[in-house]
């Protein structure tokens, strides 16, 4: 409890692009074969640092076979929602959740980069007992605290029961318990982000933990098994109040990016591959007159490739799906960023029209028939986890989707790597060749996140004026 | 004297208003945000008229009974003497218990009177007043002799909501004038700025009310 909000937090998007740059990104390390801990790692990226690009701490985990993947902070700029009346909190400690094991770790930044360490452990067994959901993966700061989306239900093979959300003390980090009332159809749970002040939350759908654990089930794909649908709900009265099938051949919609500006009513949603034509392609969703509309308003083309070049899991094919994993936004709504894991390309889009998204910039990098380099290291695997400095200047990615996934799909291996972009005055981004964060041996790397806050990460409750 | 306590407490009905509308856990900064979403000052009187409405049903609705069992002659002493140790205790469990009320976050954006209401209720702005409020009727009565009950009761009534609605006058017009003024001229920013803490001035102010109120039965007998 503080006497005043911390500093990080900003009544809009604009305000947030306008306060001091990062001087740190905290990003996720796995260790794919679980033979070592997972661990966090604190990399500089005050480009007047001598440390600059370089791990300057890192908090090793007391487990093994955690996998971790997606993480967030436990309060952020939606501490100053005018609804909840109390903002005295402070961006303070990193949830971590273990996707593999249901364990959640809470880690203390405060005190600098190098103090960060291990505050409270949060065992599988209270997350089984209180939600009756495992595989806890991404995190939001909401009404009545932290919301944790879940990948599985209960049971060991997590498919007793749907998965769905359930929501922490954002102090105690107690498990509170469920987030719904009415979950509707929805069976299957990945990614979820919402409108504060208007009220409504979207989620999205991966797939069931027996067709990701062990790795992608391709017949599971081309039988059209994995999520294809988006759910929206009220957010208070937490129901389902409308679902939107993209359509059974566009398999696994994943991250959810809502305008950033509360005062916008869409957002977009990536969707990893078309099973029709193996094309990517993003969603933009809408709310009119009360009712969400989705449609597809960006697709991107697999590129022929020859077998030899290719894993026995695309041998068949003779073409790389560029594979949409992962989207992010940036703050004033203006450029969308899109992984193509598959084909080695970050692509940026102009979206102040958000039917209409114009691709504005690219870099190659990685891919599975191109293997692209980057002259400041050895780049595997395609860009992935995606993030953006909040004045939208600076964007930066790992290269590891998921631990078994990667094998089938790069399976010479995915060392760690986090490297940077430029973004040009008016779009365009390039590669900074300087910057290419080295891992310890054997780690690969996920999700990255801003000191303050970055754009998938705060959600605000007043206009950009 | 009775004139100059009359005034005093009439002034600590406005000062309350003022210092809750100035809080923004009263609400204030949802004005502005009524303003900047429905990009007119319209929407931002709208809001501002809804949280008045709740603020005064959460005083009106604490203060009545209050005034009903006051007429009860028997009990008088009791019930200041109870409306007092009321004040203190909650502002004593908002000393202890530091965790904000969660069930604010769970309603609706829409309902900015039910949310009004909620608050002042959830922090015990109502009970701040009793003690004043008690203390106007007392005023009011000492020369009044034993009048009938009924007549008494309806005084009380009427004190109780001129209390209520002179308090969340002064409540919104404060809040009123911050709001404007950030819709207008100061920007968002002001927002984080504007919030400071004031969980623990809160909770002693609810004690000192609550104390000054059991002091004085002492002095006006």
């Amino acid at each position: 409890m503080t006497l005043r909000p911390d500093p990080t937090f900003h009544a809009t998007a604009k305000l947030a692009m306008q306060a001091p740059v990062e001087n740190f990104a905290y990003t996720l390390m796995l260790s794919a074969d679980f033979s070592q801990p997972d661990g966090l790692a604190i990399v500089d990226v005050n480009p007047e640092s001598k440390d600059c690009g370089k791990i300057v701490h890192s908090v090793t985990m007391p487990n093994k076979g955690d996998e971790f993947h997606h993480f967030g902070w436990n309060a952020c700029s939606s501490a100053l929602s005018p609804l909840n009346g109390h903002p005295f909190l402070e961006r303070r400690f990193l949830i971590i959740p273990g996707m593999r094991s249901s364990r959640i770790y809470v880690v203390d930044t405060k005190g600098g980069p190098s103090k960060a360490k291990i505050h409270k452990i949060i065992e599988p067994e209270e997350v089984f007992a209180k939600t009756g959901y495992s595989r806890p993966h991404t995190i939001h700061c909401g009404p009545e605290g932290i919301y944790v989306s879940t990948l599985g239900g209960g049971g060991p093979d997590g498919t007793d029961g749907p998965p769905g959300i359930f929501v922490m003390d954002c102090q105690t980090f107690d498990v509170i318990g469920r987030y719904e009332i009415d979950r509707g159809p929805q069976n299957k749970q990945y990614d979820f982000w919402w409108n504060l002040p208007r009220d409504y939350m979207v989620s999205s759908e991966w797939a069931l933990p027996p067709q990701f654990e062990k790795g992608i089930v391709p017949e599971d794909l081309l039988s059209n098994k994995y999520g294809h649908r988006v759910h929206f709900w009220n957010l208070r009265e937490r129901r389902n109040v409308q679902t939107i099938d993209l359509g059974a051949n566009h398999q696994m919609a994943l991250e959810v990016r809502p305008a950033h500006d509360p005062v916008k009513e869409y957002g977009f949603i990536g969707v990893v591959v078309d099973t029709t034509n193996l094309e990517g392609s993003i969603w933009t969703w809408w709310r009119e007159d009360g009712k969400f509309h989705c449609e597809k308003t960006a697709t991107i083309p697999p590129e022929p490739a020859a077998k030899d070049d290719l894993p026995p899991l695309l041998q068949g094919f003779e073409a790389v799906p560029p594979l949409v994993t992962d989207i992010d936004l940036s703050l004033d709504d203006r450029f969308l960023y899109a992984s193509c894991w598959g084909t080695g390309e970050m692509r940026q889009y102009d979206v102040a029209d958000p039917m209409h998204p114009k691709l504005a910039g690219s870099v190659h990098i990685g891919g599975i028939a191109r293997k692209a380099k980057h002259p400041g290291g050895d780049y595997r695997g395609g860009p992935q986890m995606v993030e953006i400095s909040r004045d939208g200047k600076r964007v930066y990615w790992t290269n590891s989707l998921y631990s078994t996934w990667d094998d089938q799909f790069y399976p010479d291996g995915i060392p760690a790597a986090m490297v940077k972009a430029d973004v040009g005055e008016n779009g365009g981004i390039t590669l900074d060749k300087d910057f290419y964060v080295e891992f310890p041996e054997g780690y690969r790397s996920h999700q990255i996140r801003l000191e303050g806050g970055d754009c998938s990460t705060d959600s605000f409750c007043y206009p950009s004026v | 004297m009775v004139e100059l306590t009359t005034a005093g407490l009439w002034l600590a009905v406005i000062a309350s208003g003022i210092y809750h509308g100035i809080n923004p856990g009263m609400g204030w900064p949802l004005a502005v945000s009524a303003g900047l979403f429905s990009r007119r000052a319209g929407g931002l009187f709208r809001a501002l008229g809804l949280l008045a409405m709740g603020h005064f049903a959460a005083m009106v609705g604490i203060l009545l009974p209050f005034g009903a069992m006051l007429t009860l002659f028997v009990w008088e002493r009791q019930v200041r003497i109870a409306a007092g140790l009321i004040a203190i205790a909650a502002g004593i469990y908002l000393l202890i218990n530091r965790r904000h009320p969660r069930v604010l976050a769970r309603i609706p954006p829409g309902q900015l009177a039910l949310w009004s209401f909620a608050a002042a209720t959830a922090h015990g702005a109502g009970l701040m007043l009793v003690p004043i409020y008690l203390g106007l009727c007392q005023a009011g009565d000492l020369d009044a002799g034993h009048q009938a009950a009924a007549t008494l009761m309806t005084g009380n009534l009427i004190t109780a909501t001129a209390v209520s609605v002179v308090h969340t006058a002064a409540m919104i017009s404060s809040g009123g004038v911050i709001a404007i003024a950030v819709y207008r001229w100061l920007g968002p920013k002001v927002i984080s700025q504007s919030w400071f803490n004031l969980d623990i001035v809160w909770a002693i102010s609810l004690i000192l009310v609550g104390g000054v109120g059991i002091a004085s039965i002492g002095f006006a007998r």
